[in-house]
């Protein structure tokens, strides 16, 4: 007999066995979604014996550092540290995640609140912009930085990443949910524009902060096109470009342990600003709809 | 006729300084900076790749305008292009697009009728390969399946007796394609997913409970007339993800075989044609040309999804 119709209920408070057919939907794609992770996570620790064996295992019996040691022992082919390339890709990105939340929470702020009137411009062709795919014009985009001579500089990292569509959008949407009665208020009180930014508008939008934190630390920490692409000088180029050079280079199953450090290096630091920011990003999420 | 658009522009000119008048000047210090990074690194490029896909430029000299013929060969001699690039792209765009947003919707909903903090793990798992943006992984996906009986897929085969020799899977034309799709599936639940189970999480319960007494009957007709509608604006905004997602994903195939054209062309997406004829052979106006044929794509997806969850009016 079908069991009769009931209204869905949606975010429930406690754990029922109601549950249950709902985590069976998630579980077989979570488990697939897991296995590429568990296994870097394996395959970083393995000493080289198991890392060549056969039958190749998936589970790391006997853990080890030596690939974490030979990754940052072994001089790459150029004859640059990789502690070289983790440092560029760090001093990178800081600069990077910095300047984009400025610029996104500062443009969000008067595209939001402050009157002049081609806001409603610029804010339709940003959202036109959001979906902008960068590797579609790369050979426009080439010529026009070589024009401006970033070849070869530190610039060339980070100018092109600044400006994120999506951040901007996602930043001016929750601020259009901060009532426009406390401006008017600062306003009286006689507070500059920046003021009110900065003393109003940025304590009031943390998880939007939150979350373009994280789109721009992606989008950064992860990109290797702009050091292969644009750089051409070995030790100005990130970490993700060496790794993809070791991966593709070197022997795919004895060159697996140091590949498996090094994504593990790419890989955590974003697991873990996303572990700690969640629930913000959450936040900010109900408020992305376009309309 | 050139006196009436003269006096248009002079009168457009006055209103628009009329209007600036009473703006907020420090409104546009606040969004200069921004406004001229993205003219610099991607408006201008656009505009840029207009003009270049009407000439013949090899990067040393100055580029020679040469009409539509960068479009003529695109839909007439670039044999690749018309029997591989653009059959797969789209190929690829239709099942992953829709495959991952799906998928995404399918996750989000079930993920919402869980208890918070089995919820909140869960949802970290599934957005955790996006995190990596999908590329850096690449490596993981090498190993598992690596041509030689040391690859985890040839040796679970050759366990099983289902095959006697191992398979060189990236380098086949006839596997390299749904191995693309399925590592492009694996990456696919990104801000769109989070902000579709956002959304559902955000729908009211009165409006089901509302739509129970109305006469509703079954979970389909619910979400078809009730989830889905009252998040419309978080459906769009996944959708519109979903398109640069898929698109950006285009240099898995070179990524996985280790080669640009990839073999056979059998993963090769315009994003690579691209790459193979503005880097590879210098002919960047018929890569700028090629490049605008991808914008107008992506664009042609955006405007479906727009007529799909946009306002309607």
């Amino acid at each position: 007999m079908k069991k009769p119709y009931r209204a869905i209920k949606m975010n429930p408070d406690k754990w029922s066995w109601d549950q249950m057919p709902f985590l069976l939907m998630v579980l077989p794609v979570a488990l697939f979604m897991l296995m590429p992770l568990i296994y870097i996570f394996n395959h970083a620790f393995k000493p080289f014996d198991e890392l060549i064996e056969y039958p190749p295992r998936f589970f790391v019996r006997r853990p080890t550092l030596d690939n974490v040691l030979e990754l940052f022992q072994t001089a790459t082919t150029t004859g640059i540290p990789v502690t070289r390339y983790l440092f560029n890709s760090i001093v990178i990105t800081a600069i990077v995640v910095f300047l984009s939340i400025f610029l996104a929470t500062l443009t969000g702020f008067a595209l939001s609140k402050l009157k002049f009137h081609i806001k409603g411009v610029i804010a339709q062709i940003n959202t036109l912009a959001m979906m902008f795919v960068g590797t579609a014009v790369i050979i426009p985009r080439y010529i026009l930085i070589e024009q401006f001579g970033l070849i070869d500089t530190f610039y060339v990292h980070i100018l092109p990443v600044i400006a994120i569509p999506v951040g901007l959008f996602l930043v001016k949407q929750f601020i259009d949910q901060i009532p426009n009665e406390l401006i008017e208020a600062a306003k009286i009180d006689g507070a500059s524009s920046f003021t009110i930014y900065y003393k109003i508008i940025i304590p009031l939008i943390k998880p939007a902060i939150a979350t373009i934190a994280i789109l721009s630390f992606q989008a950064v920490w992860n990109d290797a096109s702009i050091s292969a692409t644009f750089i051409n000088r070995d030790s100005l180029k990130t970490f993700a470009f060496y790794m993809q050079t070791l991966s593709s280079s070197s022997n795919v199953v004895a060159g697996a342990g140091m590949s498996a450090v090094a994504s593990l290096i790419m890989f955590v630091p974003n697991l873990v600003i996303f572990i700690f920011l969640q629930s913000k990003v959450m936040n900010t999420m109900v408020h992305s709809g376009i309309k | 006729m050139t006196k009436t658009t003269s006096l248009s522009i002079k009168k457009w000119f006055e209103t628009e300084k009329k209007q600036f008048k009473s703006d907020d000047k420090s409104a546009y210090f606040f969004t200069l900076p921004y406004v001229l990074l993205f003219m610099a690194f991607i408006a201008i490029p656009v505009a840029l790749a207009m003009i270049l896909s009407f000439t013949t430029f090899d990067m040393v000299s100055f580029p020679k305008f040469n009409s539509l013929n960068n479009y003529i060969y695109l839909l007439t001699a670039d044999e690749e292009f018309m029997r591989y690039i653009l059959p797969n792209t789209i190929k690829f765009a239709i099942i992953v697009g829709p495959g991952g947003y799906i998928l995404s919707f399918v996750m989000a909903w079930a993920l919402a009728q869980i208890s918070y903090k089995l919820r909140t793990v869960l949802a970290i798992i599934l957005y955790s390969p996006s995190l990596t943006a999908g590329i850096t992984m690449t490596v993981v996906w090498k190993v598992f399946f690596a041509g030689d009986e040391s690859g985890y897929l040839n040796f679970i085969l050759l366990e099983l007796g289902l095959i006697v020799e191992p398979i060189a899977f990236l380098q086949s034309p006839e596997y390299l394609f749904t191995i693309m799709v399925i590592v492009a599936l694996w990456g696919s639940m990104g801000v769109g997913f989070l902000a579709m189970l956002a959304g559902i999480l955000n729908v009211s319960p009165e409006l089901y409970e509302a739509a129970a007494i109305d006469g509703l009957k079954t979970r389909w007709q619910e979400i078809m007339y009730i989830t889905i509608p009252a998040m419309r604006p978080q459906m769009l905004f996944g959708a519109v993800m979903a398109i640069v997602g898929t698109f950006s994903a285009g240099a898995l195939g070179v990524q996985l075989s280790g080669s640009n054209p990839t073999p056979n062309y059998a993963g090769s997406l315009i994003v690579n044609h691209i790459e193979d004829y503005g880097f590879i052979r210098y002919d960047m106006g018929y890569a700028a040309a090629l490049s605008l044929v991808l914008l107008l794509i992506i664009y042609f997806f955006s405007r479906l999804s727009w007529r799909l969850f946009g306002d309607k009016d």
